[in-house]
């Protein structure tokens, strides 16, 4: 794909952090250089969400992408993957869809173990924070997601993306 | 979440607050050894070295395996260490993400730009 720029002024890259903030809790930080309903708008509308969710460099082939954002709606992401015998699943619940700034999903294909999923969008100098946070049911489950590799989205892939992530630089960040 | 991570430094450091748990980590660091080994090694019983290995195992400095009746024990990539390198991963993982959602929000916002330029017109 083409991307013009227009002659607008790149963008500087903003940082993304990540951190195991508690014992249950994964939390990933980025803030976009746009109003919260514009990005708000790529996490909620399926054509938009899944060119972003799943970059071309992971190697996923995205089957199917069906999402019903509304509280109490379901979402289904369907993955292939060369090394994968399998299709993988990824599926959950809205929990709570509050436009432009917060949207809260189970990962339901995680059973008992499953985190729920908490991104919040908040407005600030004229860019959109976004925090995803991650809250498992117990300090065991997120400590065996992190033994295992997998990770809400990711799943056994994780391990797979190390050669990828391994070669590429470090990020440029401010 | 400092706390979170200085409890668990804390653990690391109790079990090197110990000389004979050093003692075991600088001998483990030349070769592996079997609990039996280290206690003769240590001049200690069994039972005593057993709580020694079992605070750095749960520290993670010491990892063990029992094969048939010897338990081995092996110096161990700390977990702490694992730990980070695995959330540096992970946020590679959303860094790579987030580029791509980068450029949804960035065609997002043009779209928005001229569709607003036509209705002024």
């Amino acid at each position: 794909m083409d991307a013009k720029r227009e002659g607008e002024p790149t963008a500087t890259k903003n940082r993304t952090t990540a951190e195991r903030k508690s014992e249950r809790e994964l939390v990933v930080t980025r803030t976009f250089n746009a109003p919260a309903r514009i990005v708000f708008e790529a996490w909620t509308k399926a054509e938009l969400f899944e060119r972003w969710w799943v970059p071309k460099s992971f190697g996923l082939t995205l089957l199917s992408c069906e999402m019903d954002v509304r509280t109490g709606g379901t979402y289904r992401l369907v993955f292939t993957h060369p090394a994968s015998p399998e299709p993988m699943a990824f599926f959950g619940r809205y929990d709570e869809v509050t436009p432009p700034s917060r949207l809260v999903w189970t990962n339901d294909e995680g059973g008992e173990d499953g985190a729920v999923t908490t991104v919040t969008f908040e407005e600030r100098d004229g860019g959109t924070r976004v925090v995803m946070h991650d809250l498992y049911p117990s300090k065991d489950a997120l400590d065996a997601a992190i033994a295992s590799g997998s990770t809400s989205g990711v799943g056994e892939t994780f391990e797979q993306l190390d050669g990828l992530l391994d070669s590429l630089p470090e990020s440029v960040s401010r | 979440m400092v706390q979170y991570q200085e409890a668990r430094f804390d653990a690391s450091f109790a079990a090197l607050s110990d000389v004979t748990r050093r003692g075991v980590l600088q001998q483990l660091g030349r070769a592996d050894a079997s609990i039996s080994d280290l206690a003769e090694t240590f001049h200690m019983t069994l039972t005593g070295m057993k709580k020694h290995v079992r605070v750095l195992e749960q520290a993670g400095l010491v990892v063990t395996e029992k094969v048939g009746r010897v338990r081995t024990c092996t110096l161990g990539r700390s977990r702490l260490e694992a730990e980070a390198a695995w959330i540096e991963r992970y946020r590679r993982l959303w860094e790579l993400r987030f580029d791509e959602l980068d450029t949804v929000v960035e065609e997002l916002k043009r779209k928005e730009t001229v569709d607003g330029r036509k209705k002024r017109r």
